[in-house]
């Protein structure tokens, strides 16, 4: 009787292992990207850069669609409700997804989320002016330190990563600060290279942009970005600071194992196309790999991080 | 060098993107709920495989089409067919209420072509110098900006200030409903998820503007709109004279309307609220704004397509989108691999030059394009049957409310926002008010949050509001549009006394 089930289960199991391989997931038709924000910032950008990348590739249409509110709450708690079809994929981005549901109930979870992947990462930097008095990191700590509160820096939104950076520099280097959120990365650096402000926390993005008209006076990275060869990182300079803005991709929770399994691949595959990859550093992207099979314990250490910080700084109970 | 970019763009290809183009956009922006953001997003895989500046003309036309179309459901419908066209409601409706709907869509015409005109000139020959005003403006320039557009809800609400203040401060309280945007406070959504994306400007202007026409008309026998005779074509050569008699008016608003559309933090509902606001300011007494003057429509409509060539400034010299549809294109240059910024107009000269004559002529396209779909428009919304009418519009209303970020909380919200504009406009609470607190709401509080931040860190709160120029200049504009009307009553008052 025993031997007899176990030859049945030993048969079902077989048989569902031929079904696993089987059943290959596979697109039908044109994919719908959603950007859980307004076009123009960071997600959206790389988002579009990936676009023909995924029609070149596997020959479907990528369509980026838009779904902007509550800071990408909107989005989010809207996901799990379409279908796991594999046909619709939404952007992710921390520390949002981990902070916003910290806050408060914002209709979604950060493990309510099927993250399938983390593609790159804009690391964050402290911009100035091409023509501010501060020509290293020391001068702004040294100004910050004399003039207590004096030295104000422009960043997106609050309790983001910008703010989370500021919060974490100030306690580090002991310097005091002002913090003031703009409305996204875009309006943050108009803020400084208007002189509204003396300094931005901003990403390297920022310096690929604008060239020029503005200096980086550090990175928040290992080592230091291709693009920025002369930029020193922080840790270089004394202060164990490396992260950014994470961005990745979710399916909703409905999505099988498969589909899952096959996005991630594709996502994957086109991180590691050579022309993707120069697009992206050339754009001050950090490129990142962290596949499906990684997320759990990225997200794990992320999450802690960030719930500490957020905590430490009061933006969260 | 001039000769050679004007003939590239001169092309049967470019030629035919840009025609392509403002007919796609103006149909795209007719319609309520799609914007010009919306149409460009889809729009821009198409352009991976064109020449950067193909795919910039075809992006340009399809923004200043799309501008434009905005004004056909403002006039015709009273509800705005972009945000844009929000000032074009206060004349356009009464004029098509009283039968002059044809001219008033010749009208819009002939203002967006004059507008776009002066709008793609500036960005022409003025581009570097003008970002500038783009970095001038800091927070509290914002700020006071947004406390001159509140104004003109004194001037809109004439005889009736109270009721006009009350719908000011509903509307810059829904404003705050939401995930805020730039603290990240959940404000006033009572723990339901339905609210956590607040109350978004253009389905605001869906349910507020249209809802309450399409309840009137069920609720009346009348026709829509009074029709006087046969409808055969669009008044244009009387549109021609009057336009032409207020041209000066048509620069104006064109000049304020480039100036606003660079300021990232506006865009095309404020340039078109500040051009009616000056417009209505400098009346001549036999005018009658906000009872179907045609020179409000001018303003407004001029002044919104001139926010497209000078939005293109700072998108294209400083890599900063002057309105959300720059962001789109700036995106779509990214991948082309064009750098924007201040290099640009020497780097890649011949790109941006094509691409500026490319918008030049797609806005010249536009006046044969515009008036023909703009008879089109008129010709169905009038002599179509109200039975047809109404479904087709409440239809309307709310596939385009759901597309802006497919949720079917914002259906619900549009839907008890016009049900509620219909009833408060019972006891004479207009629209207008409401939903000038609703786009300048955000505007003032950041600047004031930013200012108030900033000016606290320098110890220099004062100065911070009332020391900076432009701030000042702002702020006098504010006070003559708020005063000047009571010092006129006096006067006419006292005019009046002395003559018995």
């Amino acid at each position: 009787m025993l031997r007899r089930s176990i030859l049945k289960a030993g048969a079902a199991a077989a048989f569902a292992l031929s079904i696993g391989t089987a059943a290959q997931a596979e697109l039908n038709g044109p994919v719908n990207y959603i950007i859980p924000f307004g076009p123009g910032g960071e997600s959206d950008i790389s988002a579009r850069l990936q676009q023909p990348f995924f029609k070149d590739k596997f020959g479907q249409d990528m369509v980026v669609t838009y779904q902007p509110g509550g800071g990408g709450a909107v989005g989010w708690a809207s996901l799990n409700g379409l279908s796991g079809d594999g046909q619709t994929i939404m952007g992710v981005n921390l520390p949002h997804i981990i902070i916003k549901p910290a806050q408060k109930d914002v209709g979604f979870t950060t493990d309510g989320l099927n993250s399938f992947y983390m593609f790159h990462f804009t690391p964050d930097a402290i911009v100035v002016p091409a023509d501010s008095p501060y020509q290293t990191l020391a001068d702004l700590v040294e100004d910050a330190k004399a003039n207590p509160g004096q030295v104000t820096m422009s960043g997106s939104g609050k309790a983001s990563a910008n703010h989370l950076a500021q919060i974490k520099f100030d306690k580090m280097t002991g310097a005091l600060t002002t913090y003031v959120p703009f409305k996204g990365t875009g309006a943050s650096t108009t803020a400084l290279l208007g002189k509204q402000v003396k300094a931005q926390w901003g990403y390297t993005t920022v310096g690929a942009k604008q060239g020029e008209a503005v200096r980086m006076l550090a990175v928040a990275m290992e080592d230091r970005h291709p693009l920025f060869p002369d930029v020193p990182t922080f840790k270089e300079l004394g202060y164990d600071m490396v992260g950014g803005a994470y961005r990745g991709i979710a399916l909703p929770a409905s999505a099988s194992a498969e589909t899952t399994k096959m996005w991630s691949d594709m996502i994957g595959e086109i991180n590691s196309d050579p022309g993707f990859r120069q697009q992206m550093l050339d754009g001050g992207f950090a490129l990142l790999d962290i596949s499906v099979d990684e997320m759990g314990d990225f997200m794990a250490a992320r999450t802690e991080e960030y719930l500490n910080d957020a905590r430490e700084a009061g933006l969260i109970k | 060098m001039e000769l050679g970019h004007f003939l590239s763009a001169m092309t049967p290809v470019n030629l035919g993107l840009a025609l392509f183009g403002v007919i796609a956009g103006t149909i795209v922006g007719s319609i309520p709920g799609l914007t010009a953001t919306m149409a460009l997003a889809i729009l821009v895989p198409i352009t991976f495989s064109m020449e950067p500046a193909s795919a910039l003309i075809l992006l340009g036309a399809i923004y200043t089409g799309a501008i434009y179309g905005g004004a056909y459901a403002a006039i015709l419908l009273n509800t705005p067919g972009t945000p844009s066209a929000i000032a074009t409601t206060f004349d356009g409706y009464p004029m098509a209420k009283r039968g002059d709907g044809d001219l008033a869509v010749a009208l819009a015409c002939f203002a967006s072509v004059v507008g776009g005109m002066v709008g793609a000139i500036a960005l022409l020959f003025l581009a570097p110098p003008l970002s500038k005003v783009a970095l001038a403006f800091g927070p509290i320039e914002y700020f006071w900006l947004s406390i001159f557009g509140l104004s003109l809800i004194a001037s809109l609400s004439e005889g009736n200030l109270a009721k006009g203040l009350a719908g000011g401060a509903f509307g810059m309280i829904l404003s705050t409903v939401g995930v805020a945007e730039i603290s990240a406070d959940i404000r006033l959504t009572f723990g339901s998820q339905v609210l956590i994306g607040g109350f978004g400007v253009v389905g605001a202007l869906i349910g507020l503007y249209c809802i309450p026409v399409l309840i009137d008309l069920v609720a009346v026998p009348d026709r829509h709109l009074k029709v006087e005779e046969d409808v055969k074509t669009l008044r244009i050569g009387e549109a021609y004279r009057i336009a032409a008699r207020s041209k000066f008016n048509l620069i104006r608003s064109s000049v304020i309307g480039t100036i606003v559309g660079i300021l990232p933090g506006a865009g095309g509902s404020v340039a078109g609220l500040v051009a009616y606001s000056e417009a209505k300011r400098t009346a001549k007494p036999h005018q009658t704004f906000g009872a179907g003057e045609p020179d409000g429509i001018m303003a407004t409509e001029s002044a919104n397509n001139a926010t497209v060539g000078g939005g293109f400034i700072p998108t294209l010299v400083l890599g900063i989108p002057g309105t959300p549809p720059d962001a789109i294109v700036l995106g779509a240059l990214l991948i082309q691999g064009v750098r924007t910024g201040p290099a640009m107009f020497t780097q890649s000269g011949s790109i941006v030059y094509t691409f500026i004559y490319g918008l030049i002529i797609a806005t010249i396209l536009m006046l044969p394009a515009g008036l023909l779909i703009g008879r089109y428009a008129y010709k169905s919304i009038v002599t179509i049957p109200k039975a047809v009418l109404v479904p087709t519009v409440g239809f309307m209303t709310i596939i385009g409310t759901f597309s802006i970020r497919n949720s079917v909380s914002d259906v619900i919200i549009m839907i008890c926002l016009g049900v509620f504009g219909w009833v408060v406009a019972r006891f004479g609470f207009k629209a207008s008010p409401i939903v000038l607190g609703l786009i300048l709401g955000p505007i003032a509080e950041q600047g004031f949050v930013q200012g108030w931040t900033i000016g606290a860190a320098t110890n220099n709160l004062f100065g911070m509001f009332f020391g900076r120029p432009i701030s000042q200049a702002i702020l006098a504009f504010t006070l003559i549009t708020l005063i000047l009307p009571l010092v006129l009553a006096r006067k006419q008052r006292k005019a009046a006394l002395e003559g018995k």
